[in-house]
């Protein structure tokens, strides 16, 4: 069994523990009782940590020391037994998320195109963008990433599936997977080296695809003239390093991306899985203060990258005033390939 | 199970519940099967007649003149595969009766009605029993020549040649590609029957001989692109021809004037009236073609559309699918489908019901007069229509 | 051609009798498991005159009549069992009246559920009424006959306590208006103040007489409707959720169900909790107490709420097309369910009685209560879906279904439109009595037993 390569004197020695002083939903007074409450969790004693966690992935993001204190979270909570969300929820997932042979693969050769198992992804995975790649697509369980169950402190599942996407991947003689879902790609490169799992393929992150495309498609993208607000998701903790692509094609396509309070480090979550885990209080509140966040910077969009995120704030941003659109349909708007306003 | 009788889609007909949402439109405001409408008994339903095909696979129940008129009472109108509620087989419910009525053409024990059309049809080449010679006749004045190597073949169909109300309808198509500068021949006394309806009331071996000869005709001409008059034709062209070998562009004609108008190829005038657009089951339902129709009537100015309370795919068939135009098994009484169907015209105070079939043209006009409402309402095809609305 | 046919005939045009085999054959049976029996003529009244010169006639020729809806409840209850006429009465389908103020409507004995349901949508979109999931072709006037359930039963009570008066036509011939229009022209009130004559005809499932109009309560239907799905592994918790729930006195129906497929449902008990306002603040005031009321669950980790986004517009039809679906599931057309109307208390013994005749019997399960008159009973069904391919999987069904409502009965619940054999079970375990009384009714309306005889057959 794979294991979580942790490095605990990388964390005794730690001058900042900004991990959990930047925490969004555990407040701590000063440095040493962040750092205290960390080594607990390191030793794999009980620390209010694994109590008050709302999963939000961000710690992954804060340190910068190449620990994974969220993977730990999760695992020391699994040890101890603990749930976050409620145990029939927790299940319902892993049921739900279970493989049962009832996947699509369409014509893959040596690439993929991975639409996880959310149906919406293989919808934008479609028209000139992804002309070359959108017969390759693969859906289904047996190619989702497990990162989810991360939320519900259940790594064994991940440690358990993961092999088994991949190899599913390696079976399609595939060199090259193009995630359309950040959590896949966080997975095949952060989840998979923290844990030593080996991805025999090159998992490439969709939005390093989409810029590229519309580089090389330059001369046909009418700028879209718009403001948008960016609803960054968990996922992309994950990934920090990809964080800046969204400005950079949002530039290309003439999308101003006006300054926020919650935003980079400080996005929030789009509130979903807080509210299974924490109930709708902390969820709506936080809900509340990012939309009105969105609409205080006068934007006409919010563009999601995550379907999930969308899924989940469509109707509220909406009743908000401002447009929900997925950041590949917003490339395919100023293409000329969509309607504006249309999800 | 091993059934008496077999059809292709057999292992289906048990998976029928017997519900009845296939009976109603989407919201349930009234019958939605026309036959159902019209006979009253649950057997005429969509449901009913699964279940009747299945005692009949089983030999629990006989061919009959009655199971016979069960059948041929459907108009093919497809209402009842968009409101089945199980996707998994609803698909499937027009094959299965249309399969059955092939296996009663087999034994023999069809209506006479449905004989004498097939008779007509192998015989004369039309249902009207009109000579061949005549088939080209209401292209007269139109401007349109006969097809040598034109973009388009504008193909009339059977209705659209001989019927009076159909010749009408060809008639202003006709005259408006023409005067727009669309190029498109006809094949006059060539065109032979497309076998829509012998195909729907299951006479298999007939239809594929008339559509290979077409085929055979279509392609020698090398003809490519092929607009209809009637949305039947264009169905089994697009639908049924490709399975033999005919793979043509197919257009219905409110298609290609919805684009003339949009290119401002046809110059329109003020014609203010109140008009209500009666959607054919075999432009809409069978192939989701909503939009032209009327894109073309609010592109006239002064028209004013107003929709029936049922349309677009939950719209009630004028009665005329499935053969039934010929052989009127649905009958002419008060639920019968076009008289429903012109009442529930009348109640949106429209003063036009604007068709795109011929068929729906005719069976409409009808049930207006059978209803008395020729002072108050009128039927008219789309083209008749912008006809009217010419800039002259 | 009998004379019985030409009287028919005469009576309701040549259009409205059928002995054809086709319809006879269709007519003998419904989609559930018991035994089809032929009907000697298929009948389809349009007035209550019709109706009445039909009851005559049979009443002369010493024939049975059996009023038929749709067909729908599943238990045999419009199999001729004894043959004679059935009354399809679905072409009697006209909404006599709408009065609003009063909120009521009046209806003819064959009208659907979804033609009401479309009428008011359009014409009075401020009411509704308490539609069941059952198929839109289903009868209002039939589901009254049987004490249906809808979805304002949570807060209303069962749909036959709607009926706000009737016309009946008595085994005898004799047309009869109950309630307020036997009065004037008001259709208020089944019977309060005077005695209360509709029971005579509620839940005697047409053995007393056919209802040619149905006068039904609505209600006042609020702008905007939405769905919570609770979800707890634990069944001894269910009792106590419900209670909670109910306690707010703010849910428009209660649905608990389980089902072993797909598998994402496997192992929870889910709880649909519908609710309405007319504004956003009042949707949103609602939710909190609903989720307040449940926090304690949550905190303990035995229940959640899941997120319903993707089977929202499945849940929020009325009726819910989802449901039937279950027939398919053996890829087979059908499914039956035996509905006890039970206490909520007792919603852990049948959930595992549940499971426990499915795997008996090798056969699929579903189970969905609904919850009654704010939490005072529930009815809990337990449906075995089946293969109609398949005899002996249809018989496996149907022993099933006799071992739940033998359960039921032991439970001290009652079973709900019971089958003819269930409705045996009952009258021998009722109060001597409580029978008696029932006999001296029946004999009395129905002296010749020509009302769907083999129903409530009170004197055998
Ligand atoms: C998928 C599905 C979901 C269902 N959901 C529900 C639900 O949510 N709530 C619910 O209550 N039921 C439900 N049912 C059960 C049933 O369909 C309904 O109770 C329905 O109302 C039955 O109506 P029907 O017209 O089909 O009645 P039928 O089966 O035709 O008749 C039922 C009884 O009423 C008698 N009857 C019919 N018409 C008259 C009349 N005019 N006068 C006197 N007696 C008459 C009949 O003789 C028979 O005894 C469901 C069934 C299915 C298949
Ligand atoms: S997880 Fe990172 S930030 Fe936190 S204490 Fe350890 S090294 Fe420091
Ligand atoms: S995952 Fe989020 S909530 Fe949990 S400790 Fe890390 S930063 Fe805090
Ligand atoms: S065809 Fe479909 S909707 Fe109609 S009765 Fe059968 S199962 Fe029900
Ligand atoms: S195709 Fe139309 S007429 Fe035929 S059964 Fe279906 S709904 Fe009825």
């Amino acid at each position: 069994m794979y294991a979580l390569q942790w490095k605990e004197k990388v964390c005794a020695t730690c001058p900042s523990a900004d991990c959990l002083l930047k925490c969004q939903y555990i407040s701590f007074a000063r440095h040493d009782e962040a750092h205290g409450e960390m080594m607990k969790v390191v030793r794999g004693e009980d620390s209010r940590v694994l109590h008050e966690c709302a999963t939000c992935y961000a710690c992954e993001e804060y340190c910068k020391r190449g620990n994974h204190p969220f993977y730990l979270i999760s695992e020391r909570r699994e040890e101890r037994g603990m749930f976050t969300a409620p145990r029939p929820i927790t299940n319902q997932w892993k049921n739900m998320t279970q493989m049962q042979g009832k996947y699509m693969v369409g014509q893959v050769k040596d690439k993929a195109l991975s639409c996880c198992f959310i149906p919406d992804l293989g919808i934008l995975g479609t028209g000139e963008i992804f002309k070359d790649v959108a017969s390759a697509v693969a859906f289904g369980a047996e190619f989702m990433c497990p990162a989810v169950h991360t939320h519900f402190a259940r790594m064994s599942v991940i440690k358990e599936r993961l092999p088994i996407v991949i190899e599913n991947f390696v079976k399609l003689g595939v060199k090259e997977v193009i995630c359309l879902h950040d959590e896949c790609y966080g997975t095949f490169t952060a989840i998979a080296s923290a844990y030593g799992i080996d991805v025999p393929f090159k998992p490439v992150y969709y939005m390093d695809f989409l810029l590229s495309r519309m580089k090389e498609m330059k001369d046909r993208i009418k700028p879209l003239g718009i403001k948008a607000a960016y609803q960054r998701p968990c996922s992309n903790r994950l990934i920090p390093d990809k964080h800046p692509l969204v400005k950079e094609i949002l530039d290309l396509i003439g999308v101003e991306l006006p300054n926020r309070e919650y935003q980079g480090e400080n996005c929030l979550c789009c509130g979903e899985i807080l509210r299974s885990v924490s109930g709708y209080k902390l969820a709506d509140d936080v809900q509340e203060r990012n939309l009105n966040d969105m609409v205080q910077t006068g934007a006409e969009y919010c563009v999601f990258n995550c379907p999930a995120c969308q899924s989940s704030l469509s109707e509220k941003v909406a009743k908000k005033g401002l447009k929900p659109v997925h950041i590949i349909d917003l490339c395919k708007m100023a293409l000329g390939e969509k309607e504006r306003g249309v999800r | 199970m091993t059934y008496a009788h077999t059809i292709e889609h057999a292992e289906i007909v048990h998976r029928c519940f017997r519900c009845g949402y296939c009976k109603f439109p989407s919201d349930y405001v009234d019958f939605n099967c026309p036959s159902y409408k019209a006979f009253g008994w649950d057997t005429y339903s969509p449901g009913g007649r699964m279940w009747l095909i299945r005692a009949w696979l089983n030999d629990e129940i006989k061919s009959s003149p009655h199971f016979a008129e069960i059948l041929y009472s459907c108009v093919a109108c497809d209402n009842c595969k968009n409101q089945c509620v199980f996707p998994k087989f609803r698909d499937f419910l027009p094959d299965i009766f249309q399969e059955t009525k092939a296996e009663l053409v087999n034994d023999g024990r069809i209506p006479p009605e449905v004989r004498d059309y097939f008779k007509a049809i192998a015989i004369s080449g039309n249902p009207y029993k009109l000579p061949q010679s005549e088939r080209g006749k209401w292209a007269e004045g139109t401007g349109l020549q006969p097809y040598t190597n034109q973009e388009y073949l504008f193909y009339a169909g059977c209705v659209g040649s001989y019927d009076e109300v159909g010749q009408k309808m060809a008639r202003s198509v006709g005259k408006l590609l023409s005067d727009a500068g669309i190029s498109a021949g006809i094949l006059g006394s060539e065109e032979a029957c497309d076998g829509s309806e012998v195909k729907v009331l299951g006479e298999m071996g007939l239809f594929t001989k008339l559509a290979q000869e077409n085929i055979g005709q279509f392609k020698a001409k090398g003809i490519k692109k092929i607009i209809t008059l009637d949305p039947h034709a264009l169905n089994v062209f697009k639908k049924d021809y490709p399975k033999l070998g005919g793979e043509f562009r197919v257009f219905h004609y409110t298609e290609i004037l919805a684009g003339l108008i949009k290119d401002k190829k046809i110059a329109l005038t003020n014609y203010p009236v109140k008009v209500t657009y009666h959607d054919p089951c075999y432009l809409g339902r069978h192939n989701q073609i909503y939009g032209p129709p009327r894109e073309i009537l609010k592109a006239i100015p002064g028209v004013e559309l107003v929709e029936m309370h049922r349309n677009a795919l939950n719209a009630f068939c004028c009665g005329g699918g499935g053969g039934n135009f010929f052989t009127d098994i649905l009958g002419t009484g008060e639920d019968s489908a076009g008289r429903v169907r012109v009442r529930e015209a009348r109640d949106t105070r429209a003063r036009i019901v604007a068709v795109a079939c011929p068929s729906c043209a005719k069976m409409l006009s009808d049930a207006v007069k059978t209803e008395g409402l020729e002072d108050t309402l009128e039927v008219l095809g789309i083209a008749e229509i912008i006809e009217r609305a010419r800039a002259k | 051609m009998s004379d019985i046919l030409k009287a028919l005939i005469e009576i309701v045009g040549e259009r409205g009798v059928s002995n054809t085999p086709e319809e006879l054959w269709f007519y003998s049976r419904d989609p559930g498991v018991l035994t089809p029996h032929l009907p000697d003529y298929v009948v389809a009244p349009r007035t209550t005159e019709e109706v009445r010169k039909i009851v005559l006639l049979a009443n002369r020729e010493k024939i049975p009549v059996v009023p038929m809806g749709n067909g729908m409840s599943l238990t045999g209850l419009v199999i001729p069992l004894k043959g004679g006429i059935v009354l399809d009465m679905k072409r009697m389908n006209k909404i006599l009246e709408v009065n609003a103020m009063a909120r009521y409507a009046v209806v003819e004995g064959g009208t659907s559920q979804g033609v009401l349901k479309a009428y008011l949508q359009e014409h009075y979109p401020q009411l509704r009424h308490s539609i069941p999931d059952a198929p839109p072709t289903t009868t209002i006037a039939a589901n009254a006959a049987l004490h249906g359930q809808g979805r304002l039963t949570q807060q209303y009570g069962f749909n036959s306590e709607m009926v706000t008066g009737l016309e009946v036509v008595l085994p005898t011939g004799e047309v009869c208006l109950i309630g307020s229009p036997s009065l004037g022209p008001y259709w208020f009130s089944r019977g309060p103040t005077m005695p209360d004559l509709s029971a005579l005809f509620l839940g005697w499932l047409g053995t007393t007489g056919i209802i040619t109009k149905i006068g039904l309560r609505l209600y006042p239907n609020k702008k905007i409707r939405d769905v919570e799905l609770f979800v707890t592994d634990r069944v001894d918790l269910i009792p106590d959720i419900l209670y909670k729930l109910t306690h707010l006195e703010i849910l428009e129906d209660v649905n608990v169900w389980f089902q072993p497929k797909p598998l994402m449902f496997q192992g929870n008990f889910h709880i649909t909790l519908y609710f309405t306002g007319d504004t956003e603040e009042e949707i949103a005031f609602k939710r909190r107490m609903v989720w307040d009321a449940l926090q304690e669950y949550m905190d303990s980790k035995d229940g959640g709420f899941m997120s319903v986004q993707y089977m929202k517009e499945m849940l929020m039809e009325m009726p819910q097309r989802g449901i039937a679906d279950f027939a398919d599931v053996p890829k087979g057309g059908g499914f039956e369910y035996s509905g006890p109307i039970t206490i909520i208390e007792h919603f852990p013994q049948y959930a595992a009685k549940v499971v426990e005749l499915a795997a008996k019997y090798d056969v699929l399960y579903a189970s969905s209560a609904r919850l009654i008159s704010g939490g005072h009973c529930m009815m809990f069904s337990i449906s075995f879906a089946f293969n109609r391919n398949d005899p002996a999987m249809m018989t496996r069904v149907k022993h099933a279904l006799d071992e739940a409502t033998a359960f039921a009965l032991e439970m001290g619940g009652i079973p709900w439109k019971p089958n003819f054999m269930e409705q045996k079970m009952i009258m021998e375990k009722m109060d001597k009595n409580a029978l008696k009384l029932l006999q001296m009714i029946k004999n009395n309306l129905d002296p010749q037993g020509i009302m769907n005889p083999g129903n409530w057959e009170v004197n055998s």
